[in-house]
């Protein structure tokens, strides 16, 4: 999913978050394990769906944003942004800053993959006035 | 117990330099009293949680709750600093500052060498004042008359000690 994004991305970096076999199609079956194996397309529209729920309450941000930060992977920008415009809904500007915090951490060594994430992301925080944690100064102890 | 904390509380502050905290968030904060109720859900400082259960200061003050106030409005309206402060009611820590390591390990390292030295000082005291007279079979001119003996004797002819000794030339090899 994230690799997906990165492969059309102009900076041309190689893909490094997660070394998966490649593929695109939406999968019917396949000899993995057994059950259907999820697209990185249905688990971003999983996720997205998730957080643009119009009535998500904070415990419901806080435990969605949580999970997903423990998993295996960098989230793409566009399930970023619908947890930063939940963020507004709940009136948190803290979490936001705490979301795109959690990004840079979770990108680890490949110093490239926040500032693409920041990059597609310029327009939403421009229009909520989220600050980056560069932007505060809170990105070195 | 409640020295060891203020001295460890100390040395953060002060030598470690690992948490820089404003006297008004230690002041507000209510998790770091010498009891904790464990009942209910606590704030932490996780890399994994980017979303604490709780947020760091609930007791507000009037400006901080007017603050908040204005959270809910545009947040292109907050200053840079307002937006600062929102960050820290509800994070005690940023990530930098939670990955940030701190100068314990030196303190640590110099306490065990502080301490082995002592340790060697007892040591050397015990062995001077304590232990006796070593006996006299260790003086060089026993130890050479039984050197000798050993050669008379043959001790290990084939491939040890008096292998080693050549017999004609009265030597060692």
């Amino acid at each position: 999913m994230f690799r997906a994004a990165l492969r059309l991305s102009v900076s041309g970096a190689r893909s490094l978050t997660r070394s998966r076999p490649q593929y695109t199609a939406s999968v019917a079956a396949r000899s993995y394990s057994h059950g259907k194996q999820e697209t990185d397309e249905e688990f971003d529209a999983r996720w997205v769906t998730y957080f643009n729920k119009p009535d998500i309450d904070a415990w419901e941000l806080r435990k969605g944003m949580n999970t997903l930060i423990g998993y295996d992977l960098v989230p793409e920008p566009k399930i970023l942004e619908a947890a930063l415009r939940a963020c507004r809904r709940l009136n948190d500007l803290a979490s936001a800053i705490r979301i795109l915090e959690a990004v840079k951490d979770k990108a680890g060594p490949h110093k490239e993959i926040y500032p693409y994430v920041l990059q597609e992301l310029r327009p939403a925080l421009n229009e909520l006035g989220i600050p980056t944690p560069e932007e505060l100064d809170i990105d070195k102890a | 117990m409640l020295a060891s904390r203020a001295l460890v509380r100390g040395l953060q502050s002060g030598f470690w330099r690992r948490v820089s905290t404003s006297s008004a968030a230690w002041v507000a904060h209510t998790h770091d009293v010498d009891v904790v109720d464990c009942s209910v859900p606590q704030y932490n400082n996780r890399l994994d949680t980017p979303l604490p259960d709780v947020p760091f200061v609930r007791n507000l003050s009037v400006e901080q709750k007017k603050l908040k106030e204005n959270e809910k409005g545009s947040w292109t309206q907050l200053t840079k600093e307002e937006k600062l402060a929102l960050y820290r009611l509800t994070h005690e820590l940023s990530y930098a500052e939670m990955r940030q390591g701190s100068k314990e390990w030196m303190t640590v390292l110099g306490g065990v060498f502080i301490f082995l030295g002592f340790t060697g000082l007892l040591v050397w005291w015990q062995r001077v004042y304590v232990y006796g007279d070593v006996p006299h079979t260790l003086s060089q001119e026993s130890v050479a008359q039984q050197t000798q003996r050993m050669i008379d004797m043959r001790v290990n002819p084939v491939h040890g000690f008096s292998n080693k000794w050549d017999y004609e030339k009265k030597q060692w090899k």
